[in-house]
């Protein structure tokens, strides 16, 4: 199974005092910012600190991805270079909105894998896709590089650029979302979901995790460390769906022993779609780490 | 100081104004670097844990701005507990504006 991406966390580029520790709180990827969070005059100061951060803290199995500037932009080809320099594993490229603008990226990125003596290709990308154009085009920018392990939403420039505004129930964002995992599905790679900006109202933050979870995202940004749980339990599968999963699969493995091709269980026929549901769900079981007593995942 | 993570360089820098960079931030180091008249980079550090890691700090921050370059340098450097990456960072960012450039060579680890 490909690495587990529930959450990844929101970590301000220029504070060392966030990103000393951003890894002890658990989640699944650490996405430093050099771009929104950081102010104008503070770029080379950031640059510098994450820099230095990611080639001296050891973040554990974090996956670590930073958030560049737009090549568009002065800052853009420094943070790459940088970035690749300090052996970051996934750089985010914002405000993505075209396959251009991917290669566009890759270029830079091999120029400067090249130049340091790294192995091309080492370096990932994920693409943020914050607008209409897009979203039109997300299947061509998640298959723009074989590079990219994934496409996010975000939606507060998405909103801007829609003429519209974040609501509590997220409506606004449903073609977006729809039509984003949708192209991470076609072209094999992750679908991760915006950030909810309220950090006191866990009650909205697990229906809207359950909500993206079930229109087939594989997780979330977090922009507080007390994000991170609530998340993660909306993506791990709970106890009664291992154990149906185990049973999909017990059943499955007969039915091949036997050498029928029809799998059943309880008295109803288990489709192959089903089947692989229940690969899945023991997949995420095991990369969750769950463990459950008397089970053997 | 660990080369590895500041490069060489091959020329002398020189500051064309004071400059400061970091902030006092728990876990951050503000660093003011300015000309100086005497012939070393000479670090005056307030930090709540001088007595034990003062030594180190001031260490930390000579190495990283002769390994910049600079030969003379007055540093004024308020800790609040910064690890020795964040301090590298900061003085690195203040030199690179003293002298205004922003030249470095980002080196991947050896």
């Amino acid at each position: 199974m490909s690495r587990l991406r529930r959450s990844m966390l929101f970590v301000p580029g220029n504070n060392p005092g966030m990103m000393s520790d951003a890894h002890i709180y658990g989640s699944d990827a650490l996405m430093f910012d050099l771009e929104d969070s950081v102010a104008m005059r503070e770029k080379d100061a950031a640059r510098l600190l994450v820099y230095h951060a990611l080639k001296t803290i050891h973040y554990g199995d974090c996956e670590k991805v930073v958030r560049v500037n737009p090549l568009s932009t002065p800052y853009g080809k420094a943070d790459i270079e940088a970035m690749v320099a300090a052996g970051v594993e996934v750089i985010r490229l914002p405000k993505t909105e075209s396959a251009q603008d991917i290669c566009d990226t890759e270029y830079e990125i091999e120029r400067a894998e090249k130049k340091l003596g790294i192995p091309v290709g080492q370096t990932r990308m994920m693409a943020a896709i914050e607008g209409a154009l897009g979203v039109i085009n997300a299947y061509a920018i998640a298959t723009a590089s074989k590079r990219l392990i994934g496409i996010a939403l975000g939606a507060e420039d998405y909103c801007a650029n829609m003429k519209t505004n974040r609501s509590r129930e997220g409506s606004e964002l449903f073609y977006a979302r729809s039509a984003i995992v949708v192209a991470a599905r076609a072209a094999g790679v992750d679908a991760l979901d915006t950030v909810f900006s309220d950090v006191n109202d866990e009650e909205q933050l697990v229906r809207e995790t359950e909500a993206v979870k079930q229109l087939g995202f594989d997780g979330k940004s977090v922009i507080n460390p007390r994000q991170i749980k609530p998340v993660h339990r909306v993506f791990t599968p709970t106890k009664a769906e291992i154990q149906k999963a185990l049973r999909i699969l017990a059943a499955s493995r007969e039915a091949e022993q036997k050498g029928s091709g029809v799998v059943s269980l309880n008295g109803k026929m288990v489709d192959r779609p089903v089947v692989l549901r229940a690969e899945r769900c023991i997949e995420l079981a095991k990369a969750s780490r769950v463990v459950f007593e008397g089970e053997d995942l | 100081m660990d080369s590895k993570y500041i490069s060489e360089v091959s020329h002398i820098m020189h500051i064309k104004s004071s400059a400061a960079a970091g902030t006092m931030e728990s876990g951050d180091i503000l660093i003011e670097i300015e000309p100086s008249e005497k012939q070393d980079v000479e670090v005056i550090l307030k930090s709540s844990v001088a007595n034990e890691f003062g030594k180190q700090i001031v260490k930390t921050i000579q190495g990283a701005v002769t390994a910049y370059g600079l030969e003379y340098a007055t540093v004024n450097a308020v800790d609040k507990g910064a690890l020795d990456c964040t301090i590298r960072a900061r003085v690195i960012a203040a030199c690179q504006r003293a002298t205004g450039t922003d030249a470095f060579d980002w080196r991947r680890e050896e």
